[in-house]
């Protein structure tokens, strides 16, 4: 076990899979030479050459989709995005060719590969740097759609998806790479796409949070915990396929739930959420579902209105007290 | 048709092909290829096999265009009918290990690449029986065992996707080439040209073919393009280029083979540009009263299967007596794909649900 940053631990993943399987391949913007516009690749381009590790033009759907093509022809490509809001440019692809191709070709071509960068909320970069997309991605079948909340999740996370045969949006939290945390060492440490973790067990209220929010919803729990309020924060992990039945479970155990996330509310990943638990646990529930979900407004640039649009410890802390009716 | 090159050009930025033959208006006339004859130097073999696809083809879409109204076929049908040439002729210098992919006009090049004309039907019928198994329609069709990667439904979608199939071809270290077709509005998009400055900056044995039947939809040449001259726009790239007149299947041929070269010994990318026209709308729902009849029956003066035709009776490679036979032929393997097509079941309901994934997660 080694502790390490959210970031060596996905270039770890990287390197480890780089080195594993010949057919995959690492290319995006700054990825080689630069060492990685957020150093996640760092080093990449040393150990396993340029044929492997490929600096890209800024030119998002064209090589979205040139990674698209290579998958159909059997290589297993990962494209970084130097952050998910550059994946905008790269939509038709993503969705009409990598996530439709296996069902409209009647099963005959998968697409192995792995879309990858940081996503959410960065700092003070305003409206177009600065946004949580992960709904766009969950709504489409044919994607699957990860974000990890720890260096060991990101790890084997990133492992999952680099050897899955289908096409994944792997969204890692651009204020989150420098979070370190336990990793182990084992190089075939994977950990399964679709299963959710309960990051901390709890009988009063189920929090249930992704991303940049699961720290933020344990310490929530732990400052509630001191006022004998118990939570259980649930962590997806993959958005889809989503583990609805453990957040379901924990929901019959507590009867009371918080969605915490940071992207806009309308049509978001958590009113999906609350549909479901809606959908499969009504009659377990003693309150309505409640969202936390980041301002319903592009993000702004001045600091104060900039930590205003995200959800914060204090704002989970008063929604699991309203729907606890404390 | 001599080809292009990048190097640095002496005179004007007129393209070879000389500006003496021309496809008529509206593609300027500097800009146009000259008009060819199909010169019969191949092998009878060759040229037979060349004439049998055309004519199937033809046929083939014909008889589209009666199941389309007979309500047997659904959705978008877009016909091929009038630049059989352009794929037929391109596909026929590719190796069964080359790849095609291309866009949503693909009844014709589909079946040049070897799916039976039953697979092609069946999946316009909607059937179990279709090369996509009923799941992808006229406009998605795929076979992974004759390497034709998909009909594509978005336009220029298919070219960063050709691009990324030469780019593994490449990665493999082998001498597979890809050819990519599309329309001439494709090149308005951004796919297009992200396409050609990567191919060419990494030197991607990928061929790219543009079907320029002069109208987007129903919308001319001179109404969408800045620069008509699509074949101009390989220089922005530094890339190889070529004019062909599409309309005649062995100049098509002769210019996919010199690209093929250039494409599996040196991992270079051309651009091709074939002067073509479409007979049909853009799809069966067009009534196409953006153009005339009389332009129309120009261009079918210089039908692609009729000069072929001609050219071959000429050298003496096909008698008249041939011609009936392989008319009765092909009507027999068009009639056949409309009886596989609806003698084949209609997907089973369970398939709504397979396929989604190759590594589904039970939740």
């Amino acid at each position: 076990m080694a502790v390490m940053t959210m970031r060596d631990a996905l270039n770890q993943a990287l390197r480890e899979e780089l080195a594993r399987d010949q057919s995959v391949f690492l290319m995006g913007e700054e990825v080689a030479e630069y060492q990685g516009a957020y150093k996640v690749t760092r080093g990449l381009l040393q150990e396993f050459g340029p044929k492997r590790v490929i600096d890209t033009p800024i030119t998002e759907l064209g090589f979205a989709g040139l990674g698209v093509g290579a998958a159909m022809a059997g290589l297993r490509p990962i494209v970084e995005f130097m952050t998910f809001n550059f994946s905008i440019l790269a939509t038709d692809q993503i969705i009409n060719s990598a996530a439709k191709m296996l069902y409209m070709s009647g099963g005959q071509f998968k697409i192995p590969i792995v879309f990858r960068g940081p996503g959410g909320s960065a700092y003070q970069v305003s409206s177009q740097h600065s946004q949580a997309i992960e709904s766009w991605y969950a709504y489409f079948p044919g994607l699957k759609v990860v974000m990890p909340s720890t260096a060991a999740d990101a790890k084997g996370l990133l492992k999952s998806a680099i050897r899955d045969d289908d096409p994944v949006i792997f969204i890692e939290q651009e204020r989150m790479y420098g979070m370190k945390g336990e990793v182990p060492d084992d190089v075939d440490l994977t950990i399964p796409l679709g299963v959710a973790e309960v990051k901390r067990a709890g009988t009063d209220a189920t929090i249930v949070a992704r991303s940049l929010m699961v720290p933020v919803a344990l310490k929530a729990a732990e400052e509630l915990a001191k006022e004998g309020v118990s939570c259980e924060v649930i962590d997806p992990r993959t958005i889809r396929p989503l583990d609805i039945k453990t957040i379901v479970e924990s929901v019959k155990k507590t009867n009371r739930v918080v969605i915490a996330e940071e992207s806009h509310p309308f049509a978001g990943v958590g009113a999906e959420i609350s549909a479901e638990i809606n959908e499969r646990a009504f009659d377990y529930l003693d309150a309505p579902v409640k969202r936390v979900s980041g301002v319903d407004v592009p993000m702004p640039y001045a600091k104060n209105l900039e930590q205003l649009a995200i959800p914060d410890v204090a704002e989970v802390i008063a929604a699991v007290r309203a729907v606890s009716y404390l | 048709m001599s080809s292009q090159t990048t190097e640095p050009r002496e005179k004007s930025n007129t393209p070879a092909g000389g500006a003496t033959g021309v496809l008529d208006a509206p593609v300027p006339a500097e800009n146009a290829p000259a008009r060819s004859t199909p010169a019969i130097e191949e092998d009878r073999e060759t040229l037979l096999k060349i004439f049998h696809q055309m004519l199937l083809i033809r046929r083939f879409e014909e008889k589209c265009a009666e199941s389309y109204s007979l309500g047997k076929i659904g959705g978008f049908c877009h016909l091929y009918i009038g630049q059989e040439a352009v794929g037929v002729g391109a596909i026929s210098a590719l190796r069964d290990d080359d790849y095609v992919i291309t866009s949503y006009r693909e009844h014709g090049q589909a079946i040049a690449k070897g799916i039976s004309a039953a697979a092609v039907m069946a999946e316009l019928y909607g059937k179990a029986g279709g090369c996509s198994h009923g799941k992808g329609g006229s406009m998605h069709l795929f076979d992974k065992s004759v390497n034709f990667l998909g009909g594509h439904g978005i336009v220029g979608g298919q070219i960063p996707l050709a691009t990324g199939v030469a780019f593994a071809s490449k990665y493999k270290e082998t001498d597979r080439v890809t050819v990519c077709f599309f329309g001439e509005a494709a090149v308005n998009q951004g796919a297009f040209h992200e396409s050609l400055n990567m191919a060419q900056l990494w030197k991607l044995p990928c061929i790219y073919i543009c079907e320029n039947n002069q109208y987007g939809m129903g919308t001319s040449l001179a109404r969408s393009m800045s620069l008509q001259n699509v074949a101009a726009k390989a220089y922005g790239y530094q890339m190889e280029s070529e004019f062909v007149d599409g309309m005649d299947v062995l100049a098509m041929r002769q210019a996919t083979q010199r690209a093929i070269k250039r494409a599996r010994e040196n991992y270079m990318p051309t651009l091709i540009e074939a002067r073509t026209y479409r007979y049909m709308g853009h799809s069966m729902s067009d009534p196409g009263n953006y153009r005339t009849r009389a332009e129309i029956e120009k261009y079918q003066e210089r039908d692609p299967i009729k000069i072929f035709t001609a050219a071959l009776k000429e050298a003496g490679v096909l008698s008249d007596q041939d011609i009936a036979d392989f008319e009765a032929q092909v009507k027999e393997e068009v009639e056949q794909s409309v009886r596989f097509a609806e003698e084949s079941p209609e997907p089973d309901p369970k398939e709504l649900y397979t396929n989604v994934y190759a590594n589904p997660i039970e939740n």
